[in-house]
């Protein structure tokens, strides 16, 4: 069934030859359907590797230590278990909170942006990225719920009608927030469980125990392939994707206004929302990289995410990188050209106060670092796309903790000046939701199909209905040859 | 359990590659037959014209929700704002011209009420959840998931008949043909 049609006809014409640039295979090697079920089903039916329970148990063991006991304890003692105080009200709590907020944007980014502009290459990686950003959502949700102080009065924060007659302030950025991230989570697991659906009955067909057999079984609604549901389901992730897009540019827009919105020299900036997105975008595809890459080599998945994924996917992390390096060097430009002295001030507390190892932690790492995906030679070398995005990930860690925590100490009364150091709690919950985080991703790669079967098989050039058509068609006389970018560049096709 | 009659749900038919899926497709189409559908365990695009099948109205279903949802925000912040506990906070009348600070809840909820009505709008429109199916009887059609494609014509459809349709599936290219039946 799957023919190359560059054999075909070589050596039998006469005609000139003509080198014909196509477009890097998404699958490699002219897999079958069957060798993909297989392969991705293979991951979820077949024992774990010893390296899977290598990074579970740890992981397992650090979030119950770190979030389990880290939270118990906040919430028999008081949130004064965490290094906030009165002058440093958001410490690292809400630096953890938009950290782990920004990585989750890549998830829908990919399925959301990449799918409206039709790169079919997000197919290999957007389920994986789509889980990882429901995870990162639920990272960061624990730590605006336990903000709160009295947790149990979390509902507070949902327009309920209560007997205090009390309603939220609508008008307050915090509670956009709250509507912001719900709408975010809700909307994430929606079309994370729809791009499912196809894939869970595949499992189910193939699920030898009763008990995966009935699970997948409920989960996959019955699905049946049926194309008179394609016609529908397709029609709605379009939607879902049409709407998710907005979505996710205002999520974080949103958690930008946080700070934009008040009056405090170094936050009351306009740059703010398309920065934090850029930034989102950038943690977000580092850390997809992060994870993807080894699970690639771990469960052998070379043919289905190929060095063209990591190729685009390292692109995208240095023109984000570069805007976000824009955003930092703009930021600084008008806290200085503004003539605001207030403004001034805060940068230059930023640049060479106490905290100052953080901003240039931050400059080096988000920054310079990424520049290295100038070069092929670097996109292509796995070491050197590991250690960057890395990197990425501590130095956005660090830009959240420039903002927040360089600034609430230095504000209008020096009276009220502080220095700020995190607890012992704070280091213990966020460590632990580092564990929470690889710990979900793990059952997820266990459980449920980590690359998206039914679109991955969609991409393969047999799956388009003119298929055999097109290859019957005879041409004149013509050889064509395909040719790839990479031939062209090194001079192969010259001749 | 006594014996009972079993129904005949219809003819199931395996085809071999999506372009010949389509090229069956059209042909059932131009039949006349009704109640029939192909199977596949990937989107064919285009697959719906082939059949014939008529736009799907989600859309239209996907806009009240959002509809709802813009509403729903401008009401719940307008009527607890300025109606029954105007408050001024962050310098911002408690009158209409406060909207703009409203948006981003407005916003929000046409998202979400959207989703969930594309969600629930879409397995509405499929018919699922449901626990089973007479083609689940199947033992081949277990491949739909994975590389089979078919194409099933139930008994239901009028221009039914016990040996024309399966000769009719026999030439568009249907082979492991199947009669199915329905439990009862």
């Amino acid at each position: 069934m799957a023919t190359d049609s560059s054999t075909k006809t070589a050596g039998e014409r006469k005609g000139p030859k003509i080198p014909v640039l196509l477009r890097e295979e998404l699958i490699l090697n002219n897999r079958s359907y069957n060798w993909i079920t297989e392969r991705i089903c293979g991951i979820v039916e077949k024992p774990q590797p010893k390296l899977w329970w290598l990074l579970f148990i740890p992981c397992a063991l650090i979030a119950a230590i770190g979030v389990g006991f880290g939270l118990t304890y906040l919430v028999s003692t008081g949130v004064g278990v965490w290094g906030n105080s009165n002058r440093v009200m958001w410490g690292w709590p809400i630096v953890n909170f938009v950290f782990w907020i920004g990585i989750g944007h890549a998830g829908t980014l990919i399925s959301a942006i990449l799918f409206l502009t039709r790169q079919n290459w997000r197919t290999s990686i957007n389920r994986a990225a789509e889980a990882m950003t429901i995870f990162a959502v639920c990272c960061a949700g624990i730590y605006p719920v336990f903000h709160v102080g009295r947790v149990w009065m979390v509902w507070f924060l949902a327009p309920i009608p209560n007997a205090n007659a009390i309603w939220q302030n609508f008008k307050s950025p915090l509670l956009w927030d709250v509507f912001a991230v719900s709408t975010y989570f809700t909307v994430s697991v929606i079309f994370w469980y729809l791009g499912m659906v196809p894939d869970l009955a595949t499992l189910r067909d193939r699920a030898k125990s009763k008990i995966s057999q009935i699970l997948y079984g409920i989960f996959s609604l019955g699905w049946r392939g049926s194309n008179r549901h394609w016609q529908h389901y397709e029609v709605a992730y379009l939607i879902l994707a049409a709407i998710s897009t907005p979505l996710v540019l205002s999520v974080h827009s949103i958690v930008s206004f946080d700070f934009a919105t008040s009056v405090v020299p170094g936050w009351h900036t306009t740059i703010f929302p398309p920065y934090f997105v850029a930034g989102a975008v950038f943690g977000g595809f580092a850390m997809v990289l992060t994870i993807m890459i080894p699970a690639r080599s771990l469960y052998g998945l070379h043919d289905m995410i190929t060095m063209k994924h990591i190729d685009n996917m390292a692109k995208i992390i240095l023109t984000t990188g570069t805007v976000v390096g824009y955003a930092y060097l703009m930021e600084l430009f008008v806290a200085f050209f503004s003539g605001a002295k207030y403004e001034a001030m805060a940068f230059t507390y930023r640049l060479t106060g106490p905290e100052a190892a953080g901003y240039w932690l931050m400059m080096s790492c988000n920054v310079i670092s990424p520049q290295l995906f100038w070069w092929r030679a670097c996109r292509e070398n796995l070491w050197v796309v590991m250690g960057v995005c890395m990197a990425v990930n501590v130095g956005m860690w660090f830009e959240r903790f420039v903002i927040i925590v360089t600034t609430l100490p230095r504000m209008w009364l020096p009276g009220d000046w502080k220095t700020y150091d995190p607890s012992a709690v704070d280091v213990f919950t966020f460590v632990g939701t580092i564990g929470m985080f690889l710990t979900l991703f793990s059952l997820f790669l266990r459980f449920l199909p980590c690359i998206n079967i039914a679109e991955v098989k969609w991409t393969l050039p047999q799956s388009d209905p003119h298929h055999e058509d097109k290859e019957e068609i005879e041409d004149d006389g013509i050889e064509v040859i395909p040719t790839y970018q990479r031939e062209i560049d090194n001079g192969a096709t010259k001749a | 359990m006594s014996k009972s009659v079993k129904k005949v749900y219809g003819y199931l038919a395996e085809i071999e590659t999506p372009s010949k899926l389509w090229k069956a497709c059209e042909k059932c189409r131009d039949a006349g037959f009704k109640k029939w559908d192909a199977f596949s365990s990937f989107p064919v695009h285009g697959l719906d014209k082939a059949m014939g099948l008529k736009k799907s109205i989600l859309p239209y279903l996907v806009f009240f929700g959002g509809l709802t949802g813009i509403t729903t925000g401008f009401l719940l912040a307008y009527i607890t704002q300025v109606q029954i506990y105007p408050t001024v906070v962050q310098a911002k009348p408690a009158n209409i011209f406060t909207v703009a600070a409203f948006f981003p809840i407005m916003f929000e909820l046409t998202i979400l009420l959207s989703g969930f009505t594309t969600l629930f709008g879409l397995l509405g429109l499929m018919g699922l959840p449901r626990l089973n199916h007479p083609l689940f009887a199947s033992k081949q059609f277990k491949r739909v998931t994975d590389d089979g494609l078919y194409i099933a014509i139930e008994a239901r459809d009028p221009k039914f008949s016990p040996e024309a349709t399966k000769a009719f599936l026999e030439e568009i290219g249907g082979y492991n043909i199947e009669l199915v039946e329905d439990d009862e």
